[in-house]
């Protein structure tokens, strides 16, 4: 059997599949589909500093080949998520957890990230650029270079655990973003965050999202996010997981190949919450078939 | 909650746009009624979730409505198989319902009363039913109430079958009741919720993503929190319901 293990920011993963923020809760209410500690790690749902109920439903809409949603970052807060969905979460599953954390300033973002690395159960943090900026005039931190990089700077100060930068693909270039993170110490990047969409009830004549819009994920939106890994992984010499519509074992071996050092898997786990087990499951026979014997040397290995 | 594959056994129509489909597979994971399935379809992103009607082992009956693309591909469906999540949220509490518990559905609304009922006639209950729809073609489940043994009160706002107007004007003039459960659309839950002399469970409808509780796509506010009508849900009791929602 080929091996499957690659080493995400010096810290060795037993395959590179991880459930993607926003789509496997704090893992703990997933124990009951499969074990979860067969997988690489995962992303745990986008935590803020204060509980946030999110926006107004509906929040979801139905898409050819995925979905759109406008959760709104609904999370109980990082100080519930230590007391609660951590001590939780270590009753089944023992490895290191990829933190997933937001902000409205980058003050926010610092105070989170300290709390949050400080837990001896997180391994990463993944920080999620894609929120508006409050005092930026409710730009997205992720869409400039400048607000990304700051961002990075004050996380990076507050942790020596790697940092991940989770980009936003609602952008012109996505590689001028991952260098200005790279440059102020950024140990990784992730991405493609969802890509902004929306629907309309043709009969109501209105938005099927109350929030109107919201992020595109799900098998339509893979091209996208391979190309966007591809373009990345160029970019920068730090490691770039790639994630967007993947929900295949093929498809995990074409984002490496276009230079993700791991893989995550988002709408995938909502229509089928085994999907990353399942997954897992078919790798080995995947790689046999393209002749690959280990995951991690088919990294970027796409001319 | 559990997924498995179920065999389409029947696919019939009870009206216009109400279909019947009884299926066959493990119903080990549907523990009271009110729950739900979630349907995957052939060529559609998300499943479809619909309300357990009724359930025996090793089969299940969901009544579903003909709204939109992917449940028209439901209704065409003959024979074959279905990837289900089977036995999704909370469902009903059969324990409060005193002595004769009051059941009132609209539209689709109606199918998980059925269930309902019969596990209320089971324990003994005296059941009333109240079952509202727009105009008598659209009726359905009458007499499989009444076959219970349940008092069946037919509502039209059309007055074409039963009592003209809405549940609620046949509410206003039920017999004595001990409780109310109640499932149909938002407009109607508000209605029963102020009208219901009773405390009472109410089953809501939101647009759901995964169905079993990971996305947060179907959220809302309670007096106790945030809930999410998929697992939490979909029923919620009288006293921690919050309408701003």
């Amino acid at each position: 059997m080929g091996e499957m293990n690659v080493r995400l920011c010096g810290i060795e993963l037993k395959n590179p599949v991880i459930p993607a923020s926003g789509t496997f809760g704090y893992g703990w209410e997933f124990a009951q589909w499969y074990d979860i500690n067969i997988l690489g790690t995962f992303s745990c749902k986008g935590t803020t500093r204060e509980p946030r109920f999110g926006n107004p439903t509906p929040r979801i809409a139905e898409c050819p080949s995925g979905m759109i949603n406008a959760v709104g970052l609904q999370n109980p807060g990082v100080r519930a998520v230590i007391d609660e969905e951590l001590p939780r979460l270590r009753r089944c599953y023992d490895g290191k957890i990829m933190a997933n954390i937001s902000g409205f300033s980058v003050e926010e973002y610092a105070e989170v990230a300290a709390l949050m690395a400080a837990e001896e159960q997180v391994g990463w943090l993944e920080v999620n650029i894609s929120c508006p900026n409050v005092h930026g005039g409710g730009m997205s931190f992720g869409t400039s270079p400048r607000a990304a990089a700051e961002v990075t700077r004050a996380v990076r100060a507050v942790t020596d655990k790697p940092v991940i930068l989770k980009l936003s693909p609602n952008v012109t270039d996505v590689t001028e973003i991952a260098r200005a993170c790279e440059a102020e110490g950024a140990d990784g990047v992730s991405l493609i965050n969802t890509l902004l969409g929306m629907r309309i009830d043709v009969r109501r004549r209105r938005p099927v999202i109350a929030n109107r819009m919201g992020g595109l994920s799900g098998p339509a939106v893979f091209p996208v996010a391979l190309r966007m890994v591809y373009q990345t992984a160029r970019a920068v010499k730090i490691p770039v997981v790639g994630m967007g519509g993947v929900r295949a074992a093929e498809d995990v071996i074409e984002m490496m190949l276009a230079g993700a050092t791991a893989v995550g898997v988002g709408a995938a786990n909502l229509v089928d919450p085994c999907a990353c087990r399942d997954i897992i499951a078919a790798l080995p026979e995947a790689m046999d078939r393209y002749g690959i014997r280990s995951l991690a040397e088919c990294i970027g290995g796409c001319d | 909650m559990k997924q498995g594959f179920y065999t389409v056994l029947e696919n019939e129509p009870l009206t216009e746009q109400v279909f019947r489909m009884r299926l066959g597979g493990d119903t080990s994971p549907i523990t009271a009624p009110g729950q739900f399935v979630n349907i995957r379809l052939a060529g559609r992103f998300l499943r479809r979730p619909i309300s357990v009607c009724e359930w025996t082992e090793g089969e299940l009956t969901i009544i579903y409505k003909v709204v939109g693309a992917g449940t028209a591909q439901m209704a065409a469906m003959r024979g074959g198989e279905l990837d289900l999540l089977c036995g999704l949220g909370n469902g009903y509490d059969t324990a409060p319902s005193g002595a004769s518990p009051l059941l009132i559905g609209g539209g689709v609304g109606v199918p998980p009363l059925y269930g309902l009922a019969k596990a209320l006639k089971r324990e003994g209950k005296d059941v009333s039913v109240i079952l509202g729809f727009r105009s008598a073609r659209e009726v359905f489940y009458e007499k499989e109430f009444a076959a219970l043994g349940a008092r069946v009160t037919v509502t039209t706002e059309d007055g074409s079958a039963g009592v003209r107007g809405f549940v609620t004007d046949a509410l206003r003039n039920a017999a004595p009741y001990t409780y109310t459960y109640s499932c149909g659309p938002e407009p109607m839950l508000r209605a029963v919720y102020g009208a219901a002399a009773t405390d009472g469970q109410f089953s809501f409808e939101e647009r759901m993503g995964c169905g079993f509780g990971a996305c947060m796509g179907c959220s809302c506010r309670t007096v106790t929190g945030f809930k999410r009508i998929c697992r939490e849900g979909p029923v919620l009791r009288r006293e921690e319901i919050l309408w701003e929602r």
